[in-house]
């Protein structure tokens, strides 16, 4: 497990996310993704962000929040307001600290009196706290109220997106593979048993509910700047459920999870967009089906691992030797 | 020999049931001692209290740590448990969904740090310290035979080799007092020697102490240097195996009933 060890799947992850930016690049270039499609691919990526948070928080420390739209909203507003008074790309990577440190702020004070409650009481809690950020922003001058921001310079373009989707990634499941994710996933597990293993509970749940809400701002960073246009009213609870979706859809506890179904509803999501009021029904038995024959998930827990592929295929070079 | 852990008139109500009632007794350093009785008879909760689980009713229990006596009432279970306070669960709790070796890597959680920027940028330190936790993780599983399945799913272990994880996962915090809640229910004749050998084994070379709750007599006997019999919340008696064996209450309550 020392440094070199890992150097090996290191490499393979910094290929494949080269060569993801690379083949998005060709495409572009030769006309084969369009403008139509190149929203798509960025609203896949920032739900990307926002699922592998929120299943950081679910999936891996057990806590069950249904407040995910509030921090994404911090994020989106902090960038908006920020980026639309200093138009410069400068600007957008201040705003994305500033959304963050708010983010933080505010996970930790709807975590520290809720992250005690269990169960559906956490959910209701954080439910509501979302629907507090919503409320004060769409009271807040600043925000522009209810009717929302436009024209929002457009400094998040797709690279920067996709940047960002690697670097919230990398942060959060290199931490779940560290002393706090595991601590976390103890306490997913069973919190007596982790108590009395030493683990203070409370600090680890909370760290990951905070990690969570600070990549779900940099996502609402994006899509404030990508998208250009922003309200109260897109970061309801409804936002919250359908990031749910993604999470329950590719499995509880798996990232790899998270990204197989963003992009699997990503693109339903737009290849049903010529068939009107159908699109929520099919959008619906999709769903309905995948939960029928695949309960845990796309992916149950299980994850894409470059070490399991070696492993695998070194046993095989070994068993015909 | 001196008194690691003292418990004065302690008394755990549940609603109207007093499952634990005027308890006293002690534990000195490095021995091992068996907490014996029927079932129902409120060892487990004794267990619960020692440990924080559970909030006593009444009653105090004191802890001598390296600055002094500790009154424990009222602390948080993980606080005790880094007091030096390990143990085990009558009904296996494992991190069931979770690898063997992380299981005991997560009861190391206190002993060592990671720093978060390093932990997300996996700097040389991290990779180091990351090394050295799972080289002492192996070593203690090692000690149970458990080498050969660092990567197998806990939930996946036969039971008796379970319930093994579960005192190496208890030793990995560091105790300086082992709780075990009846570490052989569920084994076979074999099993049961095999574990009280190794329960020997590391009381003697970890220097720590052992409570140990048993329905095996052989097993209890063998091991305990002095034992405490509880019936019904009350502690009936107290004292060696051999005076236990003749203690008429005892057998008349417990060890007659068995037979
Ligand atoms: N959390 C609880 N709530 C109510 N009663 C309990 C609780 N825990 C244990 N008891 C009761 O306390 C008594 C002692 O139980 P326990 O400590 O598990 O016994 P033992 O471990 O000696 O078999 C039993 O009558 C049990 O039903
Ligand atoms: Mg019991």
């Amino acid at each position: 497990m020392t440094l070199k060890a890992n150097l090996k799947y290191n490499i393979c992850w910094l290929i494949l996310m080269v060569a993801g930016f690379y083949l998005m690049n060709t495409l572009i270039l030769a006309g084969v993704i369009d403008s139509f499609l190149e929203n798509m691919v960025v609203t896949i990526g920032i739900n990307i962000m926002l699922a592998v948070g929120l299943n950081l928080i679910i999936g891996f420390a057990g806590q069950f929040s249904l407040g995910h739209a509030g921090f994404m909203a911090v994020g989106a507003y902090a960038t908006a307001i920020i980026i639309s008074k200093t138009p410069t790309a400068g600007a957008l990577y201040l705003s994305i600290i500033v959304g963050v440190i708010i983010a933080i702020i505010a996970a930790l004070i709807v975590g520290i009196p809720t992250l005690r409650l269990r169960g559906d009481y956490l959910a209701i809690a954080t439910m509501g706290a979302a629907e507090i950020i919503r409320i004060i922003i769409n009271n807040m001058k600043i925000t522009n109220g209810p009717s929302g921001m436009f024209n929002i310079p457009q400094f998040a373009t797709w690279p920067v997106v996709y940047i960002m989707v690697c670097v919230t990634t990398i942060i959060i499941v290199n931490f779940i593979h560290s002393r706090g994710g595991r601590a976390a996933l103890a306490v997913r597990e069973d919190e007596i048993a982790a108590e009395s293993m030493g683990i203070n509970i409370f600090k680890w749940k909370l760290a990951a509910f905070v990690l969570g809400a600070a990549t779900a701002a940099v996502a609402g960073s994006m899509q404030a700047s990508y998208l250009q246009t922003i309200a109260p009213n897109n970061f309801n609870i409804m936002e919250s459920i359908a990031i749910l979706i993604i999470v329950v859809l590719g499995g509880v506890g798996s990232i790899t999870g998270s990204f197989v179904a963003a992009i699997i509803l990503g693109v339903v999501d737009t290849a049903l967009q010529n068939f009107g009021a159908l699109r929520m029904v099919i959008y619906a038995v999709v769903l309905i089906l995948i939960m029928i024959f695949k309960p845990s998930g796309i992916m149950g827990s299980t994850e894409l691992s470059f070490k399991r592929l070696f492993n695998r295929k070194n046993k095989k070079v070994g068993a015909k030797s | 020999m001196t008194t690691l852990l003292n418990v004065e008139n302690l008394v755990k109500n549940f609603g109207g049931l007093t499952a634990v009632s005027d308890v006293n007794m002690h534990l000195n350093d490095d021995e091992l001692v068996a907490l014996i009785g029927p079932n129902g008879a409120g060892k487990t909760t004794l267990f619960n209290l020692l440990t924080g689980v559970i909030v006593p009713s009444t009653g105090s229990i004191t802890f001598r740590g390296t600055d002094g006596v500790i009154p424990l009432n009222g602390m948080k279970t993980y606080k005790i448990a880094n007091l030096g306070m390990g143990r085990t669960f009558q009904n296996i709790r494992l991190f069931k969904e979770l690898s063997v070796l992380d299981n005991v890597l997560i009861a190391m959680t206190a002993h060592y740090k990671e720093n978060f920027i390093q932990s997300i940028f996996r700097s040389p330190k991290f990779y180091k310290t990351e090394a050295q936790i799972r080289e002492e993780a192996i070593e203690l599983l090692k000690i149970f035979d458990l080498q050969d399945d660092l990567d197998k799913q806990a939930k996946n272990l036969p039971y008796g080799i379970q319930r093994r994880l579960e005192i190496v996962r208890s030793l990995a915090t560091k105790p300086k007092i082992l709780f075990l809640d009846e570490p052989a229910a569920g084994m076979n004749p074999e099993e049961t020697a095999d574990l009280t050998r190794l329960i020997r084994q590391v009381q003697r070379d970890f220097h720590i102490t052992v409570l140990l709750i048993e329905h095996d007599m052989s097993l209890v006997m063998n091991l305990a240097s002095r034992i405490y019999v509880l019936d019904h919340g009350s502690l009936l008696a107290e004292g060696t195996p051999t005076e236990i064996q003749q203690n008429d209450a005892v057998i008349k309550a417990y060890l007659g009933e068995e037979e």
